[in-house]
């Protein structure tokens, strides 16, 4: 492998992780508020896709609103399984809720089946993302070159919001205690939906970077990259975001590199691997917060 | 200005408040005494609306708050400062006083709050950016309080804010609510050291079992045979 391949390589595992970067967010700050493993966030990236298919080919609405349309629309999904499938479990044991994910993320699938057919649609192509550069001697299309600065403003305003606003010190203190904050006057709905709309925003900006360069979709087309990014999420440390996007860049970089090394058919066994030996050795993750002790 | 009438509390199966009748008038440190699991906190829970369907009547300066959320009987003016002090742990000292003003919009009244907090508590002042879960016990229950004053309540509720904590700091903490007292916040206090809130309380009530099973000055109470044989150990 000689350094442009190299280089190329590079460009290409930050890529695939900055995507995954974005879609484990949503894991990870929804199990930070709800102890919830989201397992239809997956499924709801998959749907930004057909939304996109949606926007851009049948109501041909120009490529950069359509953008929005995806975004709004993941949004109101997002915001409307939670209302439907998760709140009404609000005091339920921490199973039933799961359930119902795992539930929702069933009824995603199989609905776009139904909808949208099994077969793959063709995936929109947005001219201007698709553009080729040149950087030195890599040659990339310009989704490749702009998806990691997209995560990492996106994860910068993210911390900020999260750090320096009410909005965002209110979700730290939801994640902690959902009674004291409600002491404060704190709504706790509002906030869980805050949640839930930054995941799913992020999700379909994920979607649109993931998709862009590749053909089609399909109805299943969110559970693999859902559970490489829940990996991530677990890897980081679950509830950790920075921890999260450490994970979507280190499980991206490995998979390119897996394959570029010709071992293209092990790229998923490796990340489930990686799973099992994070939960063996070291189950809170590279940034998991740690128990803390009851003063 | 708090009035309850025939508070009832079910969890599950067990009947916890079987007909509360109970009043705090305007300026006073009142105080809800009794043994574990007599129901003095599930009192101040349903007060708060954090249990689930309380029945009976809740007033407050002329408002029935029996239907109402947490949230708008925060607005009303009641807060509740909780047992086990419950501060933020992931929050510096300064963002839990800021979620203590979370309803509130005046930032110029919220800063003089905070000034007032830090004058009360000279110790939260010298660790603003810390974050409240190194607090020791103390400073940790001297932050729930002063985020519960951020609030600026009407009626300040303290459950058990002496649990757990060394004895001098225990009489900084009386003295504190004192001083909350005299700046004009009601205060309704629950206490296992009973001793110490009778001692500065200007009406107390005594919980069993889920029933209040008497009432009167905290000076009579403290002379009362019985309350000193049940609750002051003598």
């Amino acid at each position: 492998m000689d350094f442009t391949t190299f280089l190329s390589y590079c460009l290409a595992g930050i890529s695939i992780g900055g995507i995954y970067a974005l879609i484990a967010i949503g894991y990870t700050m929804v199990y930070g508020i709800l102890r919830l493993i989201n397992f239809a966030h997956g499924d709801i990236f998959m749907m930004a896709a057909y939304f996109m298919i949606f926007a851009m080919v049948d109501f041909m609405i120009p490529w950069y609103l359509s953008i929005a349309v995806v975004v709004l629309s993941t949004v109101v999904l997002g915001v409307v399984i939670e209302k439907v499938a998760y709140k009404p479990l609000r005091s339920a044991p921490r199973m039933s809720i799961m359930i119902s994910a795992i539930g929702v993320s069933y009824f995603l699938q199989n609905v776009a089946t139904y909808l949208f057919s099994a077969l793959p649609k063709s995936y929109p192509s947005i001219p201007l993302l698709n553009k080729k550069i040149v950087l030195g001697d890599v040659s990339t299309s310009l989704v490749t070159f702009i998806t990691p600065i997209i995560t990492v403003l996106a994860v910068i305003l993210l911390m900020m919001l999260i750090k320096h606003t009410k909005v965002g010190m209110a979700m730290r203190a939801v994640s902690k205690d959902f009674e004291t904050a409600q002491l404060m006057g704190i709504k706790i709905n509002n906030i869980i939906s805050v949640t839930f709309i930054i995941g799913c925003s992020l999700a379909a900006v994920g979607s649109i970077l993931y998709f862009t360069p590749r053909p089609s979709v399909f109805p299943l087309a969110g559970s693999l990259p859902g559970l490489k990014c829940f990996i991530a999420a677990v890897f980081g440390g679950i509830g950790s975001i920075p921890g999260a996007v450490v994970g979507g860049f280190i499980i991206g970089l490995s998979e390119t590199f897996i394959k570029a090394a010709g071992y293209s058919e092990f790229s998923d066994v490796f990340t489930f691997v990686l799973l099992v030996a994070v939960l063996m050795f070291r189950p809170t993750g590279l940034f998991g917060e740690k128990i803390a002790e009851k003063v | 200005m708090l009035k309850i009438e025939n508070l009832h509390v079910y969890y599950g199966g067990i009947h916890a408040l079987r007909g509360i009748n109970m009043e705090v008038a305007d300026g006073q440190i009142i105080s809800l005494i009794g043994a574990n699991g007599a129901g003095k906190s599930t009192t101040l829970k349903a007060i708060m609306s954090l249990v689930a369907k309380p029945s009976g009547y809740i007033e407050f300066n002329g408002v029935d708050l029996s239907k109402m959320q947490t949230r708008d009987i925060v607005k009303q003016g009641i807060v509740l400062c909780p047992e086990g002090r419950r501060v933020f742990p992931d929050l510096t000292v300064e963002e839990n006083l800021t979620m203590g003003a979370y309803l509130r919009k005046d930032k110029d009244e919220i800063r003089k709050d905070r000034e007032w907090v830090y004058e009360l508590f000279p110790r939260m002042r010298e660790r603003t950016w810390q974050l409240a879960g190194t607090l020791s016990g103390g400073e940790q229950q001297m932050l729930a309080v002063g985020r519960a004053l951020m609030a600026r309540p009407k009626l300040l509720m303290l459950d058990e804010p002496s649990l757990g904590l060394a004895p001098l700091i225990i009489k900084d903490i009386f003295a504190i609510i004192k001083e909350i007292n005299n700046a004009g916040v009601n205060v309704l206090l629950i206490e296992q050291n009973a001793k110490a809130a009778l001692e500065i309380s200007h009406f107390a009530y005594v919980m069993e079992t889920g029933l209040i099973t008497m009432s009167g000055s905290g000076r009579e109470l403290l002379k009362d045979d019985r309350v000193r044989s049940a609750y002051l150990g003598e």
